[in-house]
Formats: C-alpha cells, sequence, structure tokens
C-alpha cells in the first residue's frame, strides 16, 4: 500500500513472524512493516477485527504488537533495532516471561 | 543500556515541536538549565517531524514537504546549539501537580523533580468517527504525512482524502507531488475555501499570504486534474479491509472504490497529561475541542506548570514559537533569572507575532467547522475504538440512566481500553450531550489516569530512583485492565 521514495540498502532487518522486513533508518516498526506491506498488526480483543495504524503518532492503539516477547508496544512509537522479533497482537497479547 | 537518570532539573519541558524547541532555546539563553524531553528519536514535532534526516535526503521528498516544513530546519539548530540539554526517546508518562516528571527512556523509567515544566505535547488529529472507520486501510490523512515525513513513504495504490481543514489540501498536495495515485478529495466543509477567501481577504491583516498558499495547492491540484467533490455522511464501506468510500453529493449517494481513504477534520490540542494533572479545561466551542485554561503567558492553573502551542488552543506551527517564547520569558522570570521589567519587553515582540496569526486562525475556525465528526452517529457507528462499543450502545445506556459521563465510561467500558479515551471522550461526550439536549461544557470530559503513556510494569518496579519512603506515585487498582499499562 506504500512504497519508499527512495530505495536505499536496508539499515537493518526485523522480523515479522518469519518474514524478514528491510528496514531504513528513522523507520518506526509501524513504518517498516507497512512499507512491507503489512496491514494486519493485531487483532481486537472484543471481536478479533483486524486493525492498522491508523494514527501514527501514539494515541489510538491500534498498532499494537508484540515486540521481541512483549506486548502492548505501539509500533508507530518504537524505532527499528536490527534483529527484532515482532509479531501481531492478537487479542489482549501473550506476555512470554524473560 | 543504562539510562542515567535526571533526580531534578530547573525547568522540564515536554515535547520537542515548534512550542517546546522555542522554549527551551529562549530558557537556556536566559541562563535557565532547561530539559526537553520528546517521546520521538528527533526534534521537529508533528510538524517538522525528522526535518534534519529529511533534508539531507539526494530524492526530492525535501521538495514534495515544501518550505514551509524545511523551514523548521532553522528552529531545530538553533536548539542543537543552545545550551538546552535534549533528552530523546523519552516518554513522559507523568506530571505531578507539584512538577515531578515520570521520564520512560530506552525501556527504563525514571523520575525527575522539575522547578518548573513546559508541557508541548501539541495536537493529535481530531477522532472523525464514520461507519468503517476501523477497517485496515483507513488512516489519518496527518498519520500518512508523518509516513511521509518519517520514512518517505507514500501511498501507491488509489487514495481518498476526505474531511476538511488546511492541513487536507496541504497532504493532497504533497502526495500528488510524490506522484501518489490521489483519486479524489471529498470536501466535508460547509463552503468552498475560495468563495470564503475572498470574503476574508481584507482582515487577514499579515496573513494573507498563507491564505495564498493555501489557493496555491488548490489550484495544483486542480490542474492536475484530481477531482474535489463536496460530500456529507461518509461511509468507509468494506468487510475485512476499506473497499470504498460513499458520501452524500448533489442528493444522492455516491461511492468511490478505493484502496486507501485518509480523513482528517482538523486537530485538537492533546490534554492527556492536562487532565490527568487536573487543572482547569474549557470546551472551546469555536475550535468544537477541550483546551486547558492558561493565561497570557501559557500558565494553567496549577502553579508550576504551564503550557506552550497547540496544545493549549490549535494556532499553528508559526503560532507555537512565539507562545514558547512567552512561556520561556514567563518561567526565566519566575525561577529568578530576569525580571518582571525585562521579560514584559522582551514578551511584546512575541505578542506581535502572534497577533500576524489571530485573524488567520479565526478564519481557519469558522471557514473549517468539523461538520461531519459532529453530526449525529449512526446508532452502528463505532465510538470506541478499543471496546467497540458503538453510539447506539451508549444511547441505549443513556436511556437507562447513565447520564454522567464517568459512570456512562465504567457501564459502557467506552474510555477504559488501551488509548485510554484518546479516541473517544469527545465523541462520548457528544453522544451524552445530543441525548440529553445539553452542551459539551455540561457534559465535561474523561480524565485520563496515571501513566498517561503505556509502562512496562517491569519498568515501574525497577524505578530507578523511587524514594521508598514515599507514597506510591501510581494509585493500583487491583484488577483493572488498564494498570497493566
Ligand atoms: C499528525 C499531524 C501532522 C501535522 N502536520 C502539520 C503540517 O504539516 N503543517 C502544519 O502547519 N501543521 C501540522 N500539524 C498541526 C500541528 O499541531 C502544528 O501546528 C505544530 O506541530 C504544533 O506544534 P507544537 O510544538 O505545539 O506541537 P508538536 O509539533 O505536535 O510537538 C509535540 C511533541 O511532543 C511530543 N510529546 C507529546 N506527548 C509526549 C509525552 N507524553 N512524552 C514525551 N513527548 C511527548 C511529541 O512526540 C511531539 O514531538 C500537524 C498535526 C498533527 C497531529
Ligand atoms: S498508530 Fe496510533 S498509536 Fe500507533
Amino acid at each position: 500500500m506504500f512504497r519508499r521514495l527512495q530505495a536505499d540498502a536496508p539499515s537493518a532487518t526485523i522480523f515479522f513472524g518469519d518474514q524478514a522486513i528491510p528496514c531504513q533508518a528513522g523507520d518506526s516498526v509501524a513504518a517498516a512493516l507497512l512499507a512491507a506491506g503489512i496491514e494486519r498488526f493485531r487483532s481486537t480483543p472484543v471481536s478479533g477485527a483486524d486493525r492498522m495504524p491508523y494514527c501514527m503518532i501514539g494515541n489510538c492503539f491500534d498498532c499494537l504488537v508484540e515486540i521481541d516477547g512483549q506486548a502492548d508496544r505501539q509500533a508507530c512509537l518504537v524505532p527499528v533495532v536490527d534483529g527484532m522479533r515482532v509479531r501481531p497482537q492478537e487479542g489482549t497479547g501473550r506476555f512470554d516471561t524473560p | 543500556m543504562t539510562v542515567k537518570a535526571r533526580e531534578t532539573c530547573e525547568l522540564a519541558i515536554v515535547g520537542g515541536g515548534p512550542a517546546g524547541l522555542a522554549a527551551a532555546t529562549l530558557a537556556a539563553e536566559l541562563g535557565v538549565e532547561a530539559v526537553l524531553f520528546d517521546e520521538q528519536p528527533t526534534p521537529g514535532g508533528q510538524v517538522y517531524r525528522n526535518v534534519e534526516a529529511t533534508c539531507r535526503r539526494q530524492d526530492d521528498l525535501p521538495a514534495f514537504l515544501g518550505a514551509d516544513y524545511r523551514g523548521g530546519l532553522a528552529l531545530v539548530e538553533r536548539f542543537r546549539a543552545s545550551a538546552a540539554a535534549y533528552e530523546p526517546m523519552s516518554a513522559i508518562w507523568q506530571v505531578t501537580a507539584g512538577g515531578k516528571l515520570g521520564v520512560s527512556q530506552r525501556g527504563e523509567a525514571y523520575l525527575t523533580q522539575a522547578r518548573r515544566v513546559i508541557l508541548a505535547t501539541g495536537a493529535m488529529e481530531r477522532p472523525f468517527p464514520i461507519p468503517g472507520w476501523t477497517l485496515p486501510g483507513v488512516m489519518g490523512a496527518g498519520a500518512v504525512q508523518t509516513l511521509m515525513k518519517a520514512s518517505g513513504l507514500v501511498p501507491d495504490r488509489p487514495t481518498v482524502i476526505a474531511g476538511s481543514g488546511p492541513l487536507i489540501y496541504l497532504v493532497a498536495y504533497q502526495l500528488m507531488q510524490a506522484g501518489a495515485p490521489l483519486q479524489a478529495i471529498v470536501d466535508t466543509s460547509a463552503q468552498p475555501l475560495i468563495r470564503s477567501a475572498f470574503a476574508a481577504l481584507p482582515h487577514l491583516s499579515g496573513a494573507a499570504g498563507e491564505l495564498f498558499k493555501g489557493l496555491t495547492w488548490i489550484a495544483a491540484l486542480k490542474a492536475k486534474r484530481i477531482p474535489m467533490l463536496a460530500g456529507r455522511n461518509l461511509v468507509a464501506e468494506g468487510t475485512s479491509r476499506v473497499e470504498a468510500v460513499s458520501f452524500e453529493a448533489d442528493g444522492r449517494r455516491q461511492r468511490l472504490a478505493t484502496s486507501l481513504l485518509l480523513l482528517h477534520e482538523g486537530v485538537i490540542p492533546n490534554i492527556q497529561i492536562t487532565t490527568s494533572l487536573r487543572c482547569r479545561h474549557e470546551w472551546d466551542p469555536a475550535q468544537m475541542a477541550w483546551r486547558p485554561a492558561t493565561d497570557e503567558w501559557g500558565a494553567t492553573s496549577l502553579d508550576p506548570i504551564a503550557i506552550a502551542g497547540d496544545g493549549a488552543a490549535i494556532r499553528g506551527a508559526k503560532a507555537a514559537v512565539p507562545l514558547g517564547r512567552l512561556a520561556a520569558l514567563d518561567a526565566a522570570c519566575r525561577l529568578g533569572h530576569i525580571a518582571e521589567g525585562e521579560r514584559d519587553e522582551r514578551a511584546a515582540p512575541e505578542r506581535a507575532a502572534l497577533a500576524r496569526q489571530h485573524n488567520f486562525r479565526s478564519f481557519l475556525d469558522r471557514l473549517y467547522r468539523p461538520i461531519e465528526s459532529v453530526r449525529p452517529l449512526d446508532d452502528a457507528t463505532i465510538a470506541c475504538r478499543c471496546e467497540e462499543v458503538t453510539a447506539g450502545d451508549l444511547r441505549e445506556l443513556i436511556d437507562d440512566g447513565f447520564t454522567d459521563l464517568n459512570q456512562l465510561k465504567s457501564f459502557s467500558r467506552c474510555g477504559m481500553g488501551q488509548c485510554q479515551g484518546r479516541m473517544c471522550s469527545n465523541t462520548v461526550g457528544r453522544v451524552l450531550a445530543e441525548r440529553l439536549g445539553t452542551g459539551m461544557a455540561e457534559v465535561g470530559h474523561y480524565r485520563l489516569r496515571l501513566p498517561v503513556k503505556p509502562l512496562p510494569i517491569e519498568q515501574l518496579a525497577l524505578l530507578k530512583n523511587a524514594d521508598r519512603n514515599s507514597k506510591p506515585i501510581l494509585p493500583v487498582v487491583a484488577g483493572d485492565p488498564s494498570q497493566r499499562i
């Protein structure tokens, strides 16, 4: 749904499930996922409906994903870090014990 | 990674947009030990998001975003050159009435005691509830503009922009320049800009240039034959994602198949911290939004707390700079760095700069009344995105006697989800006011609970410098899901 205006060599790679996502400097997790064509970030706890980022500035919480085992992370506010493991957040999310 | 906790600071500024940058720069020049906290990795706020890196790019993105955007670089450079300290990637999750800030930085939390606080947390896009607005493929127009500024992303599928406000034409123009497949603009405002513009021109004293800019965007969109339609009663259609937008125009319903629907009806102050602080707020009928009450320096009803920029009322990026400087002058005076006489003298040019913006802003407020996002909602429209509560659910509860906003919140769960009511407070208030036949000022607003930003519980438990003898800073409510944070 989005394309990058300038296709530089990726500066980092994160993983969405098993899918490797190339990232560029300055990307939030949400921007990197959207650039890779991912639309389904989470499902809601009430009806299980799919959601995608809506506001991109930290207000709507529709971008919630699990990052490195931690649920409830706002993908639009978290800058990418090489090797990050991201999963969609299903319902209220899972919490892995570290 | 270990974060260095700042135990104290003389002046804490929250937010690195034009208001916060201007406030921090001037305060530091006046000898105040100023620290600017911002949750973003780089300075600029929403309007000048990522401006340093964007201006270094070799492609045409800086040109697509325009001279106003690039102009933010000078503000950032002055801030970088000043003695003000900068704490990026630092979300402020609490501010107390005594000026104690909770900071969350790279996975660690700490508390810092400030003698004075300037909140420069800016605005958010007005929540725009229409049927289907939760479907993937529906986003804020400002959200897509943020993707463009921060990551150089532009839509590559058919895109419709719907709503009103100057930002829709700016975003449309920027996207068109960047080659995005813009299908149409559906304008929901009552009067077309061009006609109102000519009527207003004589009253715009000094800001006619701003109006002219708006007209050039529209002319450029027209030249590219981007359809500009007037429409009402928007509906986002689709089952698992948006497939079309429909609207009423010329008395009949029209439908445009689309992949991306961008909604926008202006911006409203971000009042999360100020409502959690219980500062006095007032309903602004011209801007259709709640705003914290402030005096001519931005000071609130609580002694150490001031507000600068769009967080106090929507006045725009150009006004945010003098507003930030006024708050800094007052802080420097209260903190004993300058005398009242010097404060007042230095304030005069800032007030003159504000006056130049004033008439233009009132014109924009009159022109762009948020008609769509304040009309009565259809029963099926989702009011609360988190708990998926519809306007119909709310009306039933109201008819059952839940006529107090906070009561309605507890029983409907509207405002109890992850966003803590950021996206639904005004909508719930509006449904209540409409049902009771009263006004927004009478029904009130939600009060955000602490922490105002999600904070993993481990960070709180390991709070770096908590005073073990003092009361817990957060009210811990057993079984309250918001406490999972
Ligand atoms: C998405 C969006 C896009 C916009 N684009 C434009 C535009 O292109 N042109 C234009 O003229 N106007 C634009 N505006 C309007 C905007 O309100 C500007 O007038 C201007 O950005 C306001 O400046 P400010 O300094 O008051 O706040 P902002 O520029 O909004 O800056 C506020 C800063 O505070 C930070 N912040 C907020 N809460 C916290 C917290 N709890 N902890 C730490 N940091 C926090 C934010 O990250 C942000 O960096 C936009 C608004 C939005 C919401
Ligand atoms: S997209 Fe709205 S909070 Fe992240």
